[in-house]
């Protein structure tokens, strides 16, 4: 048996240690395995970990694709905080996408950009709805979020991929599984810079990402709301002593994590894909969990955590490119490099003590 | 001052690419760089993996002539567009892009780099440097149908469809045409499974066709689950896009297998050569190459399992399709509510076969949707 016994206090320098030792681990085990396969390992460390950055375009793919990861991952960084398990942001992100698809396909001529806050809007509360379904459930007959919100996501799936079959299918089509295109005014355009024009894929939906960080940031550390979220996590029953409506809480943080899985819905499918189609998320909301606690629920650790994912799997892309090492081999690696990140962030808590199981 | 670094900076990136591009123009002997963008990983079976054989008949074929990069494992959404952008960057001179949802993708980067030549698998959607190319999967089916139709004793077919797209119906309808010229009492049920890849759906879909009595399956999905149900309970059944009779050594009949060898490697001569060109017009049907089992590129595997006089009908339609003594689709065609497609003396001609969403008689049911 083995027990995890919370430290007394955290050491200061574990914290700068910890992911260090993580990272030399990480780079170890990668070389050993790079090695043992026939491939040049320092090579591929480099494709993995540099080359997403060697050029300023993909520096541009790296945040294109860390958008939503981070957008995701910041509304459930309120969940967890309060110790609420919300797993089903994959569909929360399908049902805002949806709802938003649907508002900007009903308005097939609209240009003016305006009409983007109200598909953002839209996008928010096709989260959040999806959101408050395990949000009740759990309230008011205390039925498992995680299960609930889970489930749900399959539901969002084979629901997104009735609307596109049918209702919304493109006639033009050939049958496939297509909408029409968004009007000009649901597209988020990409970012032209002077004098060098497009940057990859970047587009203006990375402002949202810009300012949703110092808003939660604001929120978590400095309002009373931030506050009541933090208590109830790591002192529920101070909470309680202190009169915060439990429920309430755990209703307003389904629906903010909901509601922002949301967003970031309407911000990929309106900047990258500007049509719906059967499939929009791509383990977005389930990769956003693994950068939600890579980010120790912290806004400003969301943002590189988000990057760091992302760069990883850009990174395992150009590996294969210019090396040819298959996705199964890079996946081994990010699955190496989160253990050990994910180990020494606990062993920085937690002491591990070993003891004989009852019989 | 920023403006003024970006400038710099842009500067320094525009004289890097036409550097690149003037080195890689200069040495017109250096071997021709093509790309790859797969579904998923090859694996050992299906769609993705007959492509992965295409490309090592590729290589074998040019050698050192060409430097193949393969990208598997794509979604088909932005991470499309960003891995063939990013092929179109490291200098590849034609990509092929192996799946339909690559099709926006695709056009997308294709407009940024014009002097690339992309070829987008199943797609519909053309321009200047986009082909398309596509296989006529459904004259394997007419030879299923045939096989079924001499094959069952219950009569009763099963078939196991992806999503009810005009592809996938005008298969449907090929073998049941098929299954009509040898058999006029047997007919086909459709499951849908609602994927191109699930062994557990499409087993399941398998086990309920054989529990309603069906004793011959097809199937157009692509994992060998529903070979292996039909293997278990003593039915038949006909492989998919590669040779399944590995999965299943008493159930296969034969499997419908997609040859794109050849394809890749003509197109990838025209490149060489400087006379890679789009065909037609870009809007028209479907599209430059669709080619069956005249021109290779689908091949029946053999004959196995089954008796020597059903073979031998199965290769008089093989031969048929290849001499073009048989059309399938040709009239009189009657839909399965009794409607007239097209009378007798006349047969459907490419278009009219992607706009299909109806059965025709021998199929129980009606398309969804």
């Amino acid at each position: 048996m083995i027990t995890f016994i919370p430290r007394d206090k955290v050491s200061k320098n574990w914290i700068i240690i910890a992911p260090i030792l993580s990272i030399v681990f990480t780079i170890f085990f990668g070389l050993l395995i790079f090695t043992f396969l026939g491939y040049n390992p320092l090579e591929t460390l480099y494709q993995i970990f540099v080359s997403p950055f060697s050029r300023i375009d993909r520096i541009s793919d790296i945040l294109v694709k860390a958008c939503p990861l981070i957008i995701i991952g910041t509304g459930l960084m309120l969940c967890f905080k309060s110790n609420v398990w919300n797993i089903g942001a994959e569909g929360q992100f399908i049902m805002g996408a949806l709802l938003a698809g649907f508002i900007a396909l009903s308005f097939p001529n609209i240009e003016t950009k305006f009409f983007l806050l109200i598909t953002i809007l839209a996008g928010f509360v096709g989260g959040a709805l999806w959101a408050f379904i395990p949000a009740i459930l759990k309230t008011k007959l205390n039925v498992n979020e995680i299960l609930v919100s889970l489930m749900l996501v399959y539901v969002a799936m084979l629901f997104i991929d009735f609307i596109v079959r049918g209702p919304l299918r493109d006639p033009m089509s050939f049958g496939f599984p297509l909408s029409k295109p968004y009007p000009d005014g649901a597209l988020i355009n990409k970012i032209p810079f002077p004098g060098i024009g497009f940057l990859g894929q970047l587009h203006y939906g990375i402002l949202f990402v810009l300012l949703l960080i110092p808003v939660s940031w604001i929120f978590v550390n400095k309002t009373l709301g931030g506050f009541k979220i933090n208590v109830l996590g790591s002192a529920p029953q101070a909470a309680k002593f202190a009169g915060f409506k439990q429920n309430s809480i755990t209703i307003t943080v389904l629906l903010l994590s909901g509601g922002l899985a949301g967003v970031a819905g309407v911000i990929e499918v309106s900047a990258n894909i500007g049509q719906l189609q059967p499939e929009v998320s791509f383990g977005y909301g389930f990769t956003a969990i693994i950068v939600a606690f890579l980010g120790r629920l912290t806004p400003v650790g969301i943002l590189f955590a988000g990057i760091i994912i992302a760069t990883v799997k850009l990174g395992a892309d150009n590996a294969q490119m210019t090396m040819g090492i298959p996705k199964v081999v890079t996946g081994l690696f990010e699955g190496i490099l989160l253990f050990f990140l994910l180990t020494g962030e606990t062993l920085q808590k937690y002491k591990i003590k070993w003891s004989e199981g009852k019989k | 001052m920023i403006k003024f670094c970006m400038r710099i900076f842009s500067l320094i990136t525009l004289s890097i690419s036409v550097l690149f591009f003037v080195i890689s123009s200069t040495f017109a002997g250096s071997p021709t760089k093509v790309g790859f963008v797969y579904l998923t990983t090859p694996g050992d079976h299906g769609w993705t993996y007959a492509h992965e054989l295409g490309k090592q008949m590729v290589e074998k074929r040019f050698g050192k002539d060409v430097k193949v990069s393969v990208v598997e494992n794509v979604p088909e959404g932005p991470d499309a567009t960003r891995v063939i952008r990013e092929l179109a960057k490291q200098g590849n001179e034609i990509i092929f892009t192996t799946s339909f949802g690559y099709m926006e993708p695709t056009l997308k980067v294709a407009k940024e780099f014009p002097n690339v030549k992309f070829e987008h698998i199943t797609g519909y959607k053309r321009s200047k440097n986009v082909a398309t190319g596509n296989i006529r999967f459904y004259e394997g089916r007419y030879i299923q149908g045939v096989v079924a139709g001499l094959m069952t004793k219950t009569n009763k077919i099963g078939y196991i469809g992806a999503y009810p797209i005009a592809e996938v119906i005008m298969g449907i309808n090929a073998f049941a045409q098929g299954l009509k010229s040898v058999n006029k009492d047997a007919s086909i049920s459709v499951i849908w499974a609602n994927t191109w890849y699930d062994p557990v759906k499409e087993a399941d879909a398998a086990k309920v066709h054989i529990a309603e009595g069906a004793d011959v399956l097809a199937q157009h999905t692509d994992s060998p689950a529903m070979l292996q149900i039909a293997e278990k309970n003593g039915a038949m059944g006909f492989g998919q896009s590669t040779d399944m009779s590995a999965f299943a050594p008493k159930a296969q009949l034969f499997a419908s297998i997609n040859n794109w060898g050849p394809y890749y490697i003509k197109k990838i001569e025209e490149l060489r050569n400087g006379k890679w060109n789009t065909g037609d017009g870009p809007n028209h049907w479907p599209g430059n190459v669709w080619g069956g089992i005249k021109s290779d590129m689908l091949v029946i595997s053999k004959f196995q399992n089954m008796p020597a006089n059903v073979a031998q009908k199965a290769q008089e339609a093989l031969d048929g399709i290849k001499t073009g003594k048989i059309n399938i689709f040709a009239g009189p065609l009657i839909d399965n509510t009794g409607k007239e497609i097209i009378p007798a003396g006349k047969a459907l001609d490419d278009g009219a076969l992607w706009g299909m969403n109806y059965y025709l008689q021998g199929v129980n049911g009606k398309v969804p949707g």
